[in-house]
């Protein structure tokens, strides 16, 4: 006998961080309430503290070398990946995003569907972005000359606050495709799709560190990953307000983290490559011709 | 008989000194506001060379002001292919004066004339040829299909290369239809006030190349000035992080070019000979006073005494002394600051144990001079591995296996330049793509061209500049 | 124990305690004179950028490398501490052991690590364990006496009970004491060679031996924990445990020591953080 479903009491999911490729509560033991927009309960979300954002750091840093030393074509072949695991989940991010978003259901199916086409654009990227970012130098003597971009590092990104899956893949899918690992922190009060994008993440063969995902509060966790003398750059796009933005890129001075800072946007729209090139370094090379 | 090389002084009578300079804002030269000035010496022999005005925060708004209205009503207006003529006019005029300059920056630098006359003055010409070529051209550049100048540039540069670090910094910014506010190092302005009588010649219009000099404060006056929509500054990564802190919250875009300490990697395959002269080139060329200079030398451990034996007889031959003698390979440190400087670090060198070898010179009395220098029996635990010196010093390292000559290049919070010496294809390629360093020279050192991005990674700084790469940081 | 919370004061403290404890370490078929004398630099000046850190205790390498590391640390008050006896595995002939001992010993060395036969230990030969110490305790001594106090070298023994092939606590301890009765002046969990090393369970049985030798004899040995002590956590809870188990008496580098060449960074960098209030990365610190 196939026992009744209507009785049945569903198994919720516990929110957790993601870390070096594993699922983490916060070492501080915290959380907090994730809401819908009308402000009602939709889950405890796992409250990141300093700690967390420094041991994702530290996986990142970890994950860099094996990550960016993956051929372009091997790496955009991750990341189309991802792209077909966020289709396979298409249900249960429509519903995440609606409930964060305060969307209709409608509209959440089409902010998803945006989300997995602007991974699969990205994907494309990854062995065509050194063809446009870089070139041979023609230089005035008996030398070869080339420069070509390569990332940059470790990248915090502090993500879109108003869009939670399609904000998200948007600053985070260019961060990685070039070959990056990033620390990101997701949407404050409806961090709940960017935890459902690390389960996504962590089928997509995707190495362990590319990306670690903190829910918490930005004014307790951004300082730190400003602030963090082995963080690369920084991406300030989910900070609203002005002043918390300049004290974040006063803090990244420190070591002169690269710092995208905080712009209007429209996710919507096909982006160009400036999302690509921000985290990128261009390194040229010389070498003497001659027999 | 001694083999002895005849002195080969260049003339001096090519330059016209003025006994004193005005600021260069809005097509004149102009006294400042509040009269003050400083005194602008050869590093050389000590002597006045001119009287400089000091730029206040006044002088600084005038010239903002004088860029504003030139970049509305004229420089961004103007076809691109119009700009294009005046870069092109002044590329011209920088040839046809070039050895009146070379002269001037020798004079005022203290770097040897055959270096200011067949390098930097050069690049200068150079730089202004390649970038009004780009005039119109800039949907190209890859900024997009239809790229707008940001408007105001405020550009502070260091003292190492004067007249190169201008060209470096203006070529691009008119090219892509900006305006500038420039300020040259204190003690190198002279070649700065010689090219705003260039931009006269050219007919530039007025406003659209301003020089202002002065110190650190009139930089700070230039960076904070509200009216700037862009600030480029070459130097200490120290001034830069200081920058990047008070352009924070602005609409400011920023590019540095900022500090390093260049690893400069010899494998046991590579040509010794040719090694030696690149290790030579790339620390002893200008002085050292280059932030791309390769001040680490990793030599593969198997072959160091060799190196270092051929290095220190190479070293030998150079001749230290007056800058405008045609012979000169070394000149005179800068300043007496920066002299003290390299001193104090010299010092920390010899009392951290590392080995101290000087090559044998005399070194004139008069002016501020160090002789050719390398410690060996360093290691990265050594600050004079870690810290720029900035003058003619080299730090000499052992390694022993591609990878650990790698990790070591990259122990540091800098990563403008490095170098590699092998015959090998393949571990050039790998030890280039391994390296988190700007530029690469691989089997060369210290080489610049204006088609080639020159920058760095991590804490020397973030944009570049030269190529198409380098219109970026004036383009929206 | 683990759990103690080490805050501020006593952290820094904690961290200056243990980078003065580090026995910086490098035991590689590779390493050369140069190689060795990087790391010694770092051994007496750990932060370049900082004056106020601590040097390490001692650099440990192996015997043949003893003269370029003595010279690399004249004057320093760094010291210079050698494997002996076929570090790693042991397995050699008695003169064998001691010739290496005495080329330690010669070359200036003023600390020598020896291994014990694991094997014979292991068989149930405790008697042939013990006598070799006993020899390399005289060879090191320089006077063949062996009396284990020492003699005219003043160079230290410290005894390598590798405890990862030692398999059980009963044997650690069983070890311990054979090695303190024969004249060790330090006893020592590991080579660095074997998983698993130091761990704290380890440790803390090593403690207390050490703890009930000095209650029984009067004499007191030192503990050198050495090879996966990585991270300042780890440093700092096997600080916290010789203080909970020993005590003061122990928490010095006279007596108490951490085999490590990875550990010192991550030390510097817990230390930079507490001074600049932000987190440091690998690249303001010196590889070596």
């Amino acid at each position: 006998m196939t026992p009744s479903t209507e009785s049945r009491i569903d198994v919720r999911k516990t929110y957790k961080l993601f870390i070096d490729g594993a699922f983490p509560r916060s070492e501080s033991g915290r959380t907090y309430v994730a809401t819908d927009g009308k402000g009602r309960f939709l889950a405890n979300a796992a409250l990141a503290s300093r700690k967390d954002a420094r041991d994702a750091v530290a996986a990142a840093r970890k994950a860099f070398a094996g990550w960016s030393g993956r051929t372009p074509y091997n790496r955009g072949q991750v990341i189309y990946r991802i792209a077909e695991m966020l289709e396979g989940r298409r249900a249960q991010f429509v519903d995440e995003v609606a409930r964060c978003e305060g969307i209709t259901a409608k509209k959440a199916h089409d902010t998803v569907s945006a989300a997995v086409d602007r991974v699969v654009w990205y994907a494309g990227w990854a062995d065509k972005i050194a063809q446009v970012a870089g070139n041979t130098n023609p230089v005035a003597g008996p030398y070869f000359d080339f420069s070509v971009p390569e990332p940059t590092g470790v990248v915090a990104v502090i993500a879109p606050q108003d869009s939670t899956l399609l904000g998200l893949v948007s600053v985070l899918a260019p961060a990685i495709v070039t070959g990056n690992t990033t620390v990101v922190l997701a949407a404050e009060r409806g961090p709940l799709p960017a935890i459902t994008l690390t389960e996504v993440l962590a089928t997509s063969d995707l190495p362990a560190g590319v990306v670690n995902v903190l829910t918490g509060k930005i004014s307790e966790v951004a300082p730190w990953l400003a602030a963090h003398m082995d963080v690369n750059a920084v991406d300030l796009t989910g900070i609203t307000d002005p002043d918390t933005a300049r004290d974040l890129e006063i803090a990244a001075a420190d070591n002169l983290k690269r710092v995208l800072r905080p712009q209007p946007h429209t996710w919507s729209q096909t982006p160009g490559i400036a999302r690509l090139t921000w985290a990128l370094e261009t390194k040229t090379v010389w070498h003497p011709i001659g027999i | 008989m001694a083999f002895e090389y005849a002195p080969a002084p260049e003339s001096r009578a090519i330059v016209d000194l003025k006994s004193s300079y005005g600021l260069f804002i809005d097509g004149d030269f102009v006294d400042s506001l509040d009269g003050r000035s400083f005194k602008s010496i050869s590093p050389a022999s000590e002597e006045v060379l001119a009287e400089v005005t000091e730029a206040g925060p006044a002088d600084v708004d005038r010239a903002v002001s004088a860029a504003r209205r030139a970049h509305t009503r004229v420089w961004s207006r103007m076809a691109g292919a119009e700009r294009a003529k005046y870069l092109y006019r002044i590329a011209r005029l920088l040839a046809e004066r070039s050895r009146e300059l070379a002269v001037l920056e020798s004079l005022d630098n203290g770097k040897p004339i055959k270096e200011s006359r067949d390098v930097d003055v050069p690049l200068v010409a150079a730089y202004f040829f390649y970038y009004a070529g780009w005039a119109d051209k800039l949907e190209y550049a890859g900024a997009g299909p239809d790229p707008k100048s940001l408007g105001v540039a405020g550009q502070v540069i260091p003292w190492n290369f004067p007249l190169l670090m201008l060209a470096w910094k203006i070529a691009p910014a008119l090219a892509a239809g900006n305006t500038v506010v420039l300020k040259p190092a204190e003690t190198t302005s002279l070649t700065a006030l010689a090219f705003a009588e260039i931009c006269t010649q050219a007919d530039l219009p007025a406003g659209v190349v301003n020089i202002v000099t002065g110190a650190g404060e009139t930089g700070r006056a230039i960076v904070e000035h509200a009216d700037v929509d862009k600030v480029a500054f070459t130097g200490s990564t120290d001034v830069g992080k200081a920058i990047a802190r008070s352009v924070a919250g602005t609409a400011k875009r920023l590019t540095l070019e900022l500090g390093g300490k260049a690893a400069n990697i010899v494998f046991d395959d590579a040509p010794v000979d040719q090694a030696v002269e690149g290790i030579v080139n790339g620390i002893f060329f200008n002085q050292g006073h280059v932030c791309c200079a390769g001040s680490r030398l990793l030599v593969q451990e198997n072959v160091a005494a060799e190196v270092l034996d051929r290095l220190k007889r190479r070293m030998a031959t150079l001749r230290i002394g007056d800058p405008l003698d045609k012979n000169t390979d070394v000149g005179a440190i800068n300043s007496a600051e920066q002299l003290a400087k390299i001193r104090e670090l010299s010092d920390v060198g010899e009392a951290e144990g590392a080995q101290r070898w000087s090559a044998p010179c005399e070194l004139p009395e008069r002016g501020y001079w160090f002789p050719p220098t390398i410690f060996t029996g360093v290691s990265q635990a050594h600050r004079i591995a870690r810290e720029e010196i900035f003058g003619p010093v080299l730090s000499v390292l052992t390694f022993r296996t591609p990878a650990e000559a790698v990790e070591k290049a990259n122990n540091t919070p800098f990563g403008l330049s490095a170098g590699v010496w092998t015959d090998k294809g393949s571990r050039i390629l790998w030890v280039a793509n391994q390296l988190r360093a700007g530029v690469v020279w691989a089997n060369t050192f210290n080489k610049f061209d204006p088609t080639s991005p020159f920058g760095g990674y991590k804490e020397s700084g973030y944009g570049r500049e030269g190529g198409r790469h380098g219109l970026e940081a004036y383009l929206r | 124990m683990a759990t103690r919370s080490i805050k501020t004061t006593a952290k820094a403290w904690a961290i200056d305690t243990a980078i003065s404890m580090i026995d910086l370490t490098t035991l590689e078929g590779q390493d050369t004179a140069g190689k060795v004398a990087a790391l010694c630099a770092k051994a007496r000046r750990p932060d370049p950028a900082d004056p106020t850190c601590p040097q390490v205790a001692a650099v440990c390498v192996y015997a043949d490398l003893v003269p370029v590391a003595v010279q690399a640390l004249r004057g320093s008050g760094v010291r210079v501490a050698s494997v002996a006896t076929a570090f790693p595995s042991g397995r050699a002939a008695l003169d064998v052991k001691l010739a290496d001992t005495r080329d330690a010993v010669e070359a200036g060395a003023d600390e020598v690590d020896m291994v014990i036969d694991r094997g014979a230990f292991l068989a149930g030969r405790y008697q042939q364990v013990f006598e070799e110490i006993t020899a390399v305790r005289a060879a090191v001594a320089g006077d063949g006496a062996g009396d284990g106090a020492g003699g005219g070298s003043g160079a230290h023994l410290k005894v390598i009970l590798e405890t990862g092939e030692l398999a059980t606590y009963d044997n650690v301890r069983r070890a311990s004491w054979l090695a303190m009765l024969a004249g060790a002046d330090f006893i020592k969990t590991s080579t660095g060679k074997i998983s698993p090393a130091a761990t704290l369970p380890v440790t803390l049985v090593m403690l207390e031996a050490v703890r009930d030798f000095r209650a029984a004899t009067g004499r007191q040995v030192g503990l050198k924990p050495a090879g996966g002590i990585r991270t300042s956590k780890d440093a700092i809870r096997h600080l916290v445990l010789v203080n909970e188990t020993v005590g003061e008496d122990w928490l010095s580098p006279d007596w108490f020591r951490i085999g490590a060449s990875s550990l010192l960074n991550d030390l510097l960098m817990q230390r930079t953080k507490m001074s600049t209030g932000r987190y440091s990365g690998p690249d303001y610190f010196t590889l070596d």
